[in-house]
């Protein structure tokens, strides 16, 4: 696997970044100077690394964030704040790798396509028949949007937790979807306003494709300017798949059953609804708030007019993506058994 | 039951009249349901033919129509399709798209044993027993059943296409007018005329917001769909009933199955049918034994009465891009995709948000049931539908024969696909060589007419 490591103060770019080896992620960092804190607080240096989807050409980059606490949800003073939003409760989340970028198709077609799922160096035992994987779906999941560079869409959560499960096979690091506290932590990257970049909404186009700058489809990741941790279209583009079942008073009930646990979730017993961050190119401004949550729902699948229905494409939800983590602690082969037969049953 | 229809009498009386009309033999099995029900007053028997996916999902529709509905009797050729859809919808633990919650459909499912068919002529059965068919088997049985129900008396619900030759399209044709004249409900599964950004788009074109439409272009280019390869012990007929998909005398080609759809729409927006059509075609990626006798691509020209064309393009090729839609142009301006029209120079005369708009699946139900329930006479799709089905067959026999065929030679070709016999063991109209292949379609060679 090729991995290459660079840090990344805060927005700047990769000028005089040093290309570093896996796991280094100590801070001999180059001299730059930060850009003016956006929001508030000092942005911590935050170290990039680009890995390869090993026997592929298909890269994807993830950004080291440092552990911490922060206050989730939003003030009930924030404008168009939504009542599941609340109370606000402080939550610590321990360091993980996140997706630079939405998941894109280039990524998820070596999943998808068994074809494009060559066998890794070094292992022989690759057997890419023995990976379940999307079955055609029944329409273009694209809806003729893009594939290239584009946010991989239309994908249940099913289906994006698999590719996690893929590509911890196929690497042996373990990825997964970030827990909702995980992502909205990523999103404020330190910021406490209704946007990671204040509380105006006129900076919103620079940050975000939403439904009135879109032309009504999804863009390239990465067209847009990232939070101040380097994450790109963490607002906008397309919303994100995250591991918890939603519950309206999410909050309230972690605040009062989950209060000292690092990195809360609310486990899904049921399909829908789940949770969906981010707003996207069909949802309005308001929707594009660190704190907003979008509900799953079967109604996703409506236009399908078969049962059963697939496990792995929604035929209305082109709006539906996913990025993915890295927990920086890697957990036991036994945790991680337990957790893929949690969120995907056997 | 509010109103009664036009020929004087209600639904309930309706069943019983057709018992009478039909004789003894079907009298005694509609009393029987009868009685075995508390009331026996409004409730609408309701039979499913074809348990495949699509059966499944529109008997889910049908029983979620609002009305009182009653599941009591289902075929389908392979008893296994029918015990695996009959065990999904009584799963008290049941969930589809409209719902976030699972629901019980057990109290609208009453199919004893004895009302479970299988095999080639279950149908008439499941007939017998309803008030309302629903039927979606593959398309080359459309006829035989759309037949039988109107014959026997009852409301209709069938899938599209409506056939997949031109017999099969007079024969519905003919069956429609007699539906007509029996004042049946029949809902073809075009459901682009239940959605709402088609309503109301395709009425701003008809009122000539563009002016005359000159050009219409109209794609189901997609990945293509199941393949289900020879299991060893299958008759030869057995195994093209379940890969039916690849057997123009089953499914018609893709262009018939699917492609119909945006056919469909062309000739709504037109308000007419092509008069010929000249194409391309050809098995470029998809020719391997499991994939029968169809093509995976057609591009077909389609010329209307005035003149103006319909360019058609559909594909089931992986890769490639994919668009499932339908654009049209006129003298001021166009229609880029449903619900959108733009002026010559890019206003927005319509920018149509579907988003909260009723699933159209649901909708045509939803419509049909309730009509059936109040004893009115409002859907005669039929004749339409057999249309747009010819449109398409028109489109096939250009591709397949590469010559310009006239839709007057195509409407009345004598060429039937349909086999001699239904029967496990007889065999099917096209067979494989001795390397397992089938014959294909050359164009310049095939005769389609």
């Amino acid at each position: 696997m090729n991995k290459i490591i660079f840090f990344l103060p805060a927005l700047l770019l990769m000028a005089g970044c040093a290309a570093l080896q896996k796991g280094n992620t100590s801070a001999d960092t180059p001299d730059a100077s930060p850009p003016a804190p956006p929001a508030e607080a000092a942005t911590p240096e935050i170290s990039v690394i680009t890995e390869t989807i090993p026997a592929s050409e298909v890269h994807f980059k993830m950004a080291l964030l440092p552990g911490g606490t922060f206050l989730m949800g939003s003030p009930e003073s924030e404008t168009d704040r939504e009542t599941d939003e609340g109370p606000q409760m402080e939550v610590q989340v321990e360091p993980f790798y996140m997706g630079l970028h939405e998941v894109t198709f280039d990524e998820f077609n070596v999943f998808r396509e068994k074809e494009l799922d060559k066998a890794p160096e070094g292992r022989p035992d690759w057997n890419a028949d023995a990976f379940a994987r999307p079955s055609p779906p029944y329409e273009d999941p694209t809806f003729g949007m893009g594939k290239e560079g584009f946010p991989a869409v239309s994908m249940t959560q099913f289906s994006a937790l698999q590719y996690c499960k893929w590509l911890s096979d196929k690497t042996g690091d373990f990825y997964r979807l970030p827990t909702e506290a995980e992502w909205e932590y990523a999103c404020r990257a330190g910021s406490t306003t209704a946007h990671y970049f204040g509380d105006d909404t006129k900076m919103l186009d620079d940050h975000a494709w939403h439904y009135d700058n879109s032309s009504e489809k999804y863009h390239k990741v990465g067209s847009k300017n990232p939070n101040p941790w380097g994450l790109f279209d963490m607002l906008g583009n397309v919303s994100e798949w995250t591991l918890d079942q939603y519950q309206e008073d999410a909050y309230a009930k972690i605040a009062a059953e989950m209060a000292t646990e690092i990195n809360p979730w609310i486990k899904p017993t049921r399909l829908h609804p789940r949770t969906v961050r981010g707003g996207s190119w069909d949802d309005a401004r308001e929707d594009h708030r660190c704190a907003s949550r979008i509900r799953s729902s079967s109604r996703w699948k409506e236009r399908d007019p078969q049962i059963p229905k697939s496990f792995w494409w929604n035929t209305d939800s082109p709006f539906v993506g996913f990025r993915i983590v890295k927990p920086a602690k890697q957990p036991s082969a036994a945790e991680r058994e337990a957790f893929w037969l949690l969120v995907l049953g056997d | 039951m509010k109103n009664q229809n036009n020929s004087g009498i209600n639904r309930r009386d309706f069943v019983k009249t057709s018992g009478l009309v039909a004789g003894s033999m079907m009298l005694a099995p509609n009393l029987v349901s009868a009685k075995a029900h508390i009331d026996g007053s409004d409730e609408i028997k309701v039979g499913l033919i074809g348990c495949g996916g699509r059966g499944t999902g529109a008997i889910v529709q049908a029983l979620g129509s609002g009305q009182n509905v009653k599941l009591v009797a289902m075929c389908d050729a392979f008893r296994d399709n029918l015990d695996k859809c009959y065990k999904r919808i009584t799963d008290p633990n049941f969930s589809d798209w409209s719902s976030d919650e699972t629901k019980d459909l057990n109290p609208m499912i009453d199919v004893p044993e004895e009302h479970k068919f299988d095999g080639f002529d279950g149908y008439k059965k499941v007939i017998e027993l309803s008030d309302v068919v629903v039927i979606a088997t593959p398309p080359g049985f459309r006829p035989q059943h759309f037949e039988e129900a109107i014959k026997q008396n009852k409301h209709v619900f069938m899938e599209k296409p409506v056939a997949v030759d031109a017999p099969g399209v007079r024969k519905v044709l003919e069956v429609a007018k007699e539906a007509k004249k029996k004042k049946l409900n029949v809902v073809v599964g075009l459901q682009r005329h239940y959605q709402k950004v088609y309503q109301e788009w395709v009425d701003m074109l008809h009122n000539g917001v563009i002016g005359d439409i000159v050009l219409s272009r109209v794609y189901w280019n997609s990945a293509g769909v199941w393949v289900r390869p020879r299991q060893e012990g299958q008759t030869e007929m057995e195994y093209q009933m379940r890969n039916w998909y690849y057997f123009n005398w089953l499914c018609g080609d893709h262009i018939t199955e699917q492609h119909i759809h945006n056919l469909d729409v062309g000739n709504w927006v037109k308000q007419a049918h092509p008069v010929r059509a000249n194409g391309i075609g050809g098995r470029e990626v998809r020719n391997g034994k499991d994939h029968g006798e169809i093509f995976d691509h057609h591009f077909v020209e389609f010329e209307y009465a005035d003149g103006s064309i319909m360019s058609s393009q559909c594909r089931h090729i992986k890769g490639c891009m994919n668009r499932v839609s339908e654009a049209f142009h006129g003298t001021n301006g166009s229609a880029p995709k449903p619900g959108v029209i733009l002026t010559k120079s890019g206003y927005k005369l319509m920018d149509y948000n579907s988003k909260n708009d009723p699933n159209p699946y649901q909708v045509e139900h939803d419509l049909l049931f309730a009509a059936v329930a109040n004893g009115e006479y409002k859907f005669a799709d039929a004749e339409n539908g057999a249309k747009a089905t010819m449109t398409s067959i028109l489109g096939r026999m250009a591709t397949y024969s590469g010559q310009v065929v006239e839709w007057e030679d195509a409407i009345n070709s004598n060429i039937s696909l349909a086999p001699e016999k239904y029967a496990w063991d007889a065999n099917p109209p096209v067979l494989p060589d001795a390397n397992g292949y089938y014959a294909i379609p050359v164009p310049g060679i095939t005769k389609v007419v």
